[in-house]
C-alpha cells in the first residue's frame, strides 16, 4: 500500500479544520494507515501548527522555509515535490488553497488526480484495479457518481470539507520530521502582495436570528424587493447565495457561503436556492432550514427541515401579507 | 495580448432537472438544454474586456464534438475572434489530464500570451486549468476575481478565498488563470449576434495535426473513469408540506414564529 501524505493547512500557527477530517478520510482508504502530515510554512507558527497534529498524526513532516511564509501554491508545489516519494497518494482539503495546488500536483507527481471527493471505500472494492473507488459530484450536487482512481502511480485527491467526521485521538503522540533541508531556495511565477479583507456592507447578516435567503429563483434583480419586503415584516434580515451577487443583484456582504459570510441563525428560509455545498457550508449551527423552491429534485430538500415546492414569486408575497395581517390583528 | 480561452458545452443546470437514465451509468441526456459553462462564458468576457484595453486577439476553443460548435459561434457572437473544435475520435474517454494534455499540445501551436479557463465545469472537477499550467510549466492562479494588465508582461490580479476576502498577486505572463463567476457582466448575445458568425469556419484539429500520439490520451490512458450515476441521500430529507398554498403559508409563518421568534 502506498504511504498516504495529508497536506495540512493552517494560518497563524492554528490548523485548519480539515486536517483532522484529511485523517479520517485516509484511514478510510486504509484501516490499517498512518497518515503522515506535512505542512509548509515559517516559524513558530509553523511549530505551533505542527504541536496540534501530534493528536491524530503519528507522523509530521515540516518543511520550514521563509518563502513559504505565506502559501503560495506554486512554492508549495515545488517543495512538496522535493520531498513527497513518488506513487504516495496524496489528500489536500478542497478549498481555495487546495483548487490552487492540486491539479497542478498531480502532473509533476505524474499521479492520477480526484477532485472534491465526498466519500471513500477501500481497495478492496476495486481489487483488480489497484485503485480507488471515489464518490464525487456533479450539476450542483443534483447527481452523484463513482470514480475509479487507478493509483499505480500514485495519486492527488482533493477532499470537501465537512464531508468526513474529523477523526479524534487516541493521541498518536506525533513526531516532527523536518524535512527542510531538503527544499533550497524556492522562486515562483506568482507572488503574494496583500489580502483585501471584505467590506463590511450595509446589513450585518451574521447578526441575525431569522435569515430570508434568495438563490437563483429570484429570477431578476427587481424580485429582490420580494423578500426585502417579506424580511421587514418578518424583523428579519436578506442574505443570498453566490449567482445572486454574481448577477450584481445584491451586494458581496449578503452572501452565505464558503466565499462569503458565515451565518449562525435560528431560522433559515432558503428561496430558490439549489443547496450546492459552498453555499451550505456558511450555514453553521444547525438552524431550522425552510426550503422554497419549484424544483421537487433541488438538493436543498435533502438538508432542509421542512420544504415545501412552490415558486417563491408567487410564495413569498402571500408570506409577506400574511405576517402584515398578523401584525395588524396584533396592534 | 493573445488570449486563448478553454470553453465548454454543459447540461444547462438552470434549464434542467438533471435525471438518471434508465441504466444508471449516465444522465438522461435526451431532452437536456445545453450551453455555454457558466464560468466559461465570464472567462471569454474577461478576455475580450483585456483586449478592449490592451489590443490583440481572443480565440475560443474547445475539446469535443461538432456539437459543441454552437457553444464556439455563440462566444464568437460575443466578440471573440476565432473559435476552434478540437476534436478526434482517440480523444473521447479522456479524463482531466487527457484533457489538459491535448490543450498542451494546442496551445504550444501558437503564440499565446495568456489562457484562460472557466473555474469549474458543471460536470468538471476545476482541474484541467491547473493542470494545463503544469504541463507548459506556466504559473496559475484559481478563482481569479479580477485581472489588470501591467508594463513588463506582468499581470496584477485578485482571487477569492475564504470569508470574502481577496488575495492580490502579480503573475509572470505567459500564465494560466481559472476565472471565478462575477468577475464581470457578460455581454448579452441576440440571434442576431448569432446569424452574423453562422457562416464563419471553424478549423477543426485533431490529434495528428497536434501530434498527439495513440494511447497518450482518450480512455486507454485515463487514471480516473466515472464507473456509475446515483442519486445522493445526504440528510434524511425535509418534511414537504403537501398543502394548499395558503395553507403551507400559514405553517411556513407559525414555524418561524415558533424556531426564531418574529421581531
Amino acid at each position: 500500500m502506498a504511504r498516504i501524505f495529508a497536506y495540512i493547512v493552517h494560518k497563524n500557527g492554528i490548523v485548519d479544520d480539515s486536517a483532522f477530517e484529511l485523517a479520517a478520510a485516509a484511514r478510510k482508504i486504509d484501516s490499517a494507515a498512518s497518515p503522515i502530515a506535512i505542512l509548509t510554512g515559517s516559524g513558530a507558527d509553523l511549530d505551533a501548527a505542527c504541536a496540534a497534529l501530534g493528536a491524530v498524526y503519528s507522523e509530521i513532516w515540516k518543511i520550514d522555509n521563509q518563502a513559504l511564509a505565506y502559501p503560495n501554491a506554486e512554492l508549495v508545489r515545488k517543495a512538496l515535490l522535493k520531498v513527497l516519494p513518488s506513487d504516495s497518494i496524496v489528500l489536500v482539503a478542497h478549498e481555495h488553497f487546495g483548487i490552487d495546488l492540486a491539479p497542478g500536483l498531480s502532473i509533476k507527481l505524474n499521479a492520477a488526480f480526484v477532485s472534491d471527493v465526498l466519500d471513500i471505500s477501500g481497495p478492496e472494492v476495486a481489487e483488480a484495479s489497484a485503485g480507488l473507488n471515489l464518490v464525487r459530484q456533479e450539476f450542483g450536487g443534483q447527481v452523484s457518481t463513482h470514480v475509479l482512481c487507478n493509483t499505480t502511480t500514485g495519486a492527488v485527491v482533493t477532499i470537501r470539507p465537512g464531508a468526513f467526521k474529523p477523526l479524534e485521538g487516541p493521541a498518536a503522540n506525533g513526531s516532527v520530521v523536518d524535512k527542510s533541508s531538503e527544499v533550497g531556495a524556492l522562486t515562483a511565477g506568482r507572488r503574494y502582495l496583500e489580502t483585501v479583507v471584505a467590506e463590511a456592507g450595509d446589513v450585518d447578516i451574521t447578526k441575525h436570528n431569522v435569515l430570508v435567503s434568495i438563490g437563483r429563483g429570484i429570477q431578476e434583480k427587481d424580485n429582490v424587493a420580494i423578500a426585502l419586503e417579506l424580511a421587514e415584516a418578518l424583523g428579519a434580515a436578506v442574505s443570498c447565495s453566490r449567482p445572486v451577487v454574481d448577477a450584481k443583484w445584491m451586494e458581496k456582504s449578503r452572501q452565505v457561503g464558503s466565499s462569503g459570510k458565515t451565518v449562525k441563525p435560528k431560522v433559515y428560509l432558503a428561496c430558490g436556492i439549489s443547496g450546492a455545498f459552498q453555499h451550505l457550508a456558511g450555514i453553521k449551527g444547525s438552524p431550522f432550514l425552510i426550503a422554497i423552491n419549484k424544483n421537487p429534485k433541488a438538493p436543498i430538500f435533502q438538508v432542509a427541515d421542512v420544504g415545501i415546492v412552490d415558486d417563491i414569486l408567487e410564495f413569498l408575497p402571500e408570506l409577506t401579507s400574511k405576517v402584515r395581517e398578523l401584525r395588524s390583528v396584533a396592534k | 495580448m493573445e488570449i486563448l480561452v478553454c470553453v465548454r458545452r454543459v447540461p444547462d443546470t438552470s434549464e434542467n432537472e438533471i435525471e438518471l437514465n434508465r441504466a444508471g451509468n449516465d444522465i438522461e441526456r435526451d431532452e437536456l438544454v445545453y450551453s455555454i459553462n457558466e464560468a466559461d462564458n465570464y472567462a471569454v468576457e474577461e478576455a475580450l474586456q483585456i483586449v478592449a484595453r490592451t489590443g490583440g486577439t481572443v480565440t475560443v476553443a474547445t475539446v469535443g464534438s461538432e456539437d459543441d460548435e454552437e457553444v464556439l459561434r455563440r462566444e464568437m457572437a460575443m466578440g471573440a475572434n476565432r473559435g476552434v473544435l478540437i476534436s478526434d475520435e482517440a480523444f473521447s474517454g479522456s479524463d482531466g489530464r487527457g484533457i489538459a494534455t491535448i490543450l498542451k499540445s494546442f496551445v504550444e501551436q501558437g503564440h499565446y500570451d495568456l489562457v484562460l479557463t472557466g473555474v469549474q465545469a458543471e460536470d468538471g472537477g476545476a482541474q484541467v486549468g491547473g493542470m494545463l499550467a503544469a504541463l507548459l510549466d506556466y504559473p496559475f492562479a484559481s478563482l481569479v476575481t479580477s485581472i489588470e494588465v501591467l508594463e513588463g508582461r506582468k499581470l496584477k490580479i485578485s482571487r477569492e478565498i475564504a470569508g470574502g476576502n481577496k488575495e492580490i498577486s502579480e503573475i509572470d505572463l505567459p500564465c494560466v488563470l481559472s476565472i471565478q463567476t462575477g468577475i464581470n457582466e457578460p455581454r448579452y448575445v441576440g440571434m442576431r449576434g448569432i446569424r452574423q458568425v453562422a457562416g464563419v469556419p471553424i478549423p477543426t484539429f485533431g490529434a495528428s495535426d497536434l501530434g498527439i500520439g495513440a494511447g497518450a490520451v482518450g480512455e486507454a490512458a485515463a487514471k480516473v473513469k466515472r464507473v456509475d450515476y446515483f442519486i445522493p441521500t445526504l440528510g434524511k430529507g425535509a418534511e414537504i408540506l403537501r398543502g394548499t398554498r395558503e395553507e403551507n403559508v400559514d405553517k411556513v409563518l407559525e414555524l418561524v414564529a415558533a424556531k426564531g421568534g418574529l421581531k
